[in-house]
């Protein structure tokens, strides 16, 4: 049950990081369906780094610098998707996938350039046997703070000060005005394409920050795919209905069926229903999102003015 | 009216500028990336990557036909649903329900004889139809949205065809499935002859026929006139009497229904005859996204898309002689795509630069 949990902790936390990466951006007014590429360039940055720094300095810190560049790197990509979407008044879904399109492409190429394969191997080191006292809590101490990594403390902190900066600081107030009533931003004086700008960026940052948080835990190597989790992330986002505080839980619940698809050999209780083929455990995590979609009812309470450019002389 | 048609037409020719510089700005930016690895190979490697495909003449555009034929439909299918306001991410997994179907049908109901091809090639028309339906249906009535839908129905139709491959038609050997014999694939009406030693497929032609077809129901009859108003204006055309959500659902059975014709070309041509047991997907239900858009939506530039796509696929091929990944082709893909969302500032801005040029010939 702890195992379950665990791994259960491993997977959501990425998706919880770039959800809220994707929230920052959608809440101001840009559709950001380029979170998939922006996972795989920041992840691709911080690795490349681990990789040429392997052997020479170790330790915790090495990891704070790969989050460090990894969220950097998605930022400069993210910047591609704001310069284009709000200085440029670009269809936002067409610049995004195309970041989704050049990401994967140029991951592969560099490390075909750097290593003999497609993959940039790093050194598995960073697992924390286990925090002193910490530890010790009966249920919540096993299950994170035993062999566990600090993305997912840093993905926690990550998602706490995101919920006070949207809740209740006056950035994360002139952030949902951006998205629903532009016009009325820009006459109370701030300027909507910065706010934009802002919030596209954090995005970015956020998506690359998944992206490292998403292989350091379940990986010893870089490949250019993060298996859907930046599109899953925008199902969790829909799902939300564009609230941050849901977005943990739903979190949680992929994140559970993502564990279910990956480790159903080894549970218990699974384990006798052994007819099933493991390629629909694999199907779990997709079905499920089609399904809680379907059935979540009332209008979609998207912002409302998602996807259109901002233009100062439409008011 | 005589200005109304002429503003429209300029406004075509702007789009068909800005794509043209779109394509520069991204070979060019490609040719950057190549300088930065190894200066001294990028421009032999650029060049040669430029003119691979008119190399050996016909039979370097035989390959490059073959390269373009899967996705001209599935850029087909993407730009279709475009038309009516969808963004079918789906294509890719479309295209693997119908080629599953055509490699199922043509590796087991050989009791049709020569017409086994035609049989497998509706079959995946038609099953690509039906895999499209699903998130129509929802889109329609439940308000999902579909490129959350058509991305999860990728991840499905991809583990759903790894396992009714292993538990049908599996060669566990090579973990694959069985090939579809010679005499099953789609035949080459004579391509061949003209285009000879290439990987020249029959494909194309259907892929031809399915661009008339399209630009037929667009542009000639009720059903297109009433697909593109409800992507214009949904409420206009619902307050017109259009059934908005019926013909949401029309849209995307179409689009799965070329993408899964998709599906048949690549698996049922001569070179390809069997479906990899894989995690991955098929990039080329992807490129169909790349190809709507550069074509302008439009099949006509649909299909000279695809065949400049599979021109640059055929380029790719030529870099590793000068030791670089073919990856740089799909970085330029996705920096054209990149630019082409740039398209209205560039249009202008090669309007202003034609119209100078011209003032500049007549003085």
């Amino acid at each position: 049950m702890i195992f379950l949990l665990q791994q259960m902790l491993f997977f959501s936390m990425p998706l919880l990081v770039v959800a809220v990466g994707g929230l920052f951006s959608e809440k101001s007014g840009v559709v950001n369906i380029a979170l998939e590429g922006l996972m795989i360039f920041g992840a691709f940055c911080g690795i490349l780094f681990l990789f040429f720094i392997e052997g020479r300095i170790d330790g915790q810190f090495v990891l704070v610098l790969a989050m460090i560049i990894a969220s950097a790197g998605g930022m400069l990509l993210g910047l591609m998707h704001a310069y284009a979407s709000v200085s440029m008044k670009a269809n936002q879904a067409i610049s995004g996938m195309a970041l989704n399109i050049i990401a994967p492409a140029l991951a592969v190429f560099v490390a075909r350039q750097v290593t003999p394969s497609e993959l940039i191997p790093f050194r598995q080191r960073f697992v924390i046997r286990e925090v002193p006292i910490l530890s010790d809590i009966p249920i919540i101490g096993p299950i994170l703070f035993e062999r566990a990594y600090i993305t997912t403390y840093v993905a926690l902190t990550v998602f706490v000060i995101a919920l006070i900066v949207v809740r209740s600081t006056r950035f994360g107030l002139r952030l949902r005005a951006s998205g629903e009533h532009p016009h009325s931003l820009e006459s109370s004086g701030v300027s909507v394409q910065k706010v934009r700008y802002t919030s596209v960026l954090i995005s970015g940052a956020l998506a690359g920050l998944g992206g490292i948080v998403f292989f350091i835990p379940t990986s010893g190597e870089f490949s250019a795919q993060v298996s859907g989790y930046g599109f899953l992330a925008i199902a969790v986002l829909v799902f939300s209905k564009w609230n941050i505080k849901r977005i943990i839980w739903i979190s949680f619940f992929f994140g559970l069926m993502q564990t279910i698809a990956a480790t159903h050999s080894s549970l218990v209780y699974v384990r006798d229903l052994d007819f099933i083929p493991s390629e629909f455990y694999k199907m779990l995590p997709y079905v499920a999102t089609i399904i809680v979609l379907s059935f979540s009812r009332g209008a979609s309470p998207a912002p409302s003015a998602i996807g259109i450019p901002y233009d100062v002389s439409e008011r | 009216m005589k200005k109304i048609l002429y503003s429209l037409r300029s406004h075509k020719l702007l789009q068909v500028y800005s794509a043209l510089i779109a394509i520069v700005a991204g070979l060019l930016f490609g040719l950057i990336i190549l300088i930065v690895i190894d200066p001294s190979q990028a421009f032999p490697a650029f060049n040669s990557m430029l003119f691979a495909g008119f190399r050996r003449g016909l039979s370097s555009f035989g390959n490059v036909i073959f390269f373009a034929t899967p996705i001209v439909l599935t850029g087909l299918s993407v730009g279709f649903a475009f038309k009516t306001g969808l963004f079918n991410i789906g294509a890719t997994g479309q295209l693997l329900i119908g080629g599953f179907v055509a490699v199922y049908i043509g590796v087991t109901m050989t009791f049709f004889g020569p017409f086994t091809w035609v049989i497998a090639v509706i079959a995946a028309g038609i099953f690509g139809a039906l895999w499209g339906i699903i998130p129509g249906i929802l889109k329609a009535y439940k308000g999902v949205h579909e490129v959350v839908t058509t991305i999860m129905m990728n991840y499905i139709a991809l583990y759903l065809v790894n396992y009714f491959v292993k538990s049908s038609i599996y060669d566990g050997l090579n973990n694959r499935s069985l090939p579809v014999p010679r005499a099953n694939i789609i035949p080459k009406f004579g391509l061949d002859v003209i285009f000879s030693h290439s990987n020249i497929q029959g494909g194309f032609l259907i892929a031809i026929i399915a661009m008339l077809i399209i630009y037929f129901i667009l542009n000639k009859t009720v059903l297109g006139f009433e697909l593109k108003a409800v992507g214009y204006n949904k409420d206009a055309s619902k307050y017109a009497g259009i059934n908005d959500k019926r013909r949401t659902i029309h849209a995307m059975m179409i689009a799965g229904a070329l993408a899964g014709l998709a599906g048949a070309s690549m698996y049922l041509s001569d070179s390809f005859t069997y479906i990899n047991v894989q995690d991955s997907m098929p990039t080329q239900g992807f490129m169909g996204i790349s190809v709507a858009l550069l074509g302008l939506k439009d099949p006509i530039g649909i299909l000279l898309a695809g065949l400049f796509f599979g021109y640059l696929q055929v380029g790719g091929q030529n870099m590793q002689l000068y030791g670089f990944a073919p990856q740089v082709i799909d970085v330029m893909t996705g920096m054209i795509v990149y630019f082409s969302a740039l398209s209205l500032i560039f249009a202008k801005f090669a309007i202003r630069f034609f119209r100078l040029r011209n003032e500049g010939d007549d003085a």
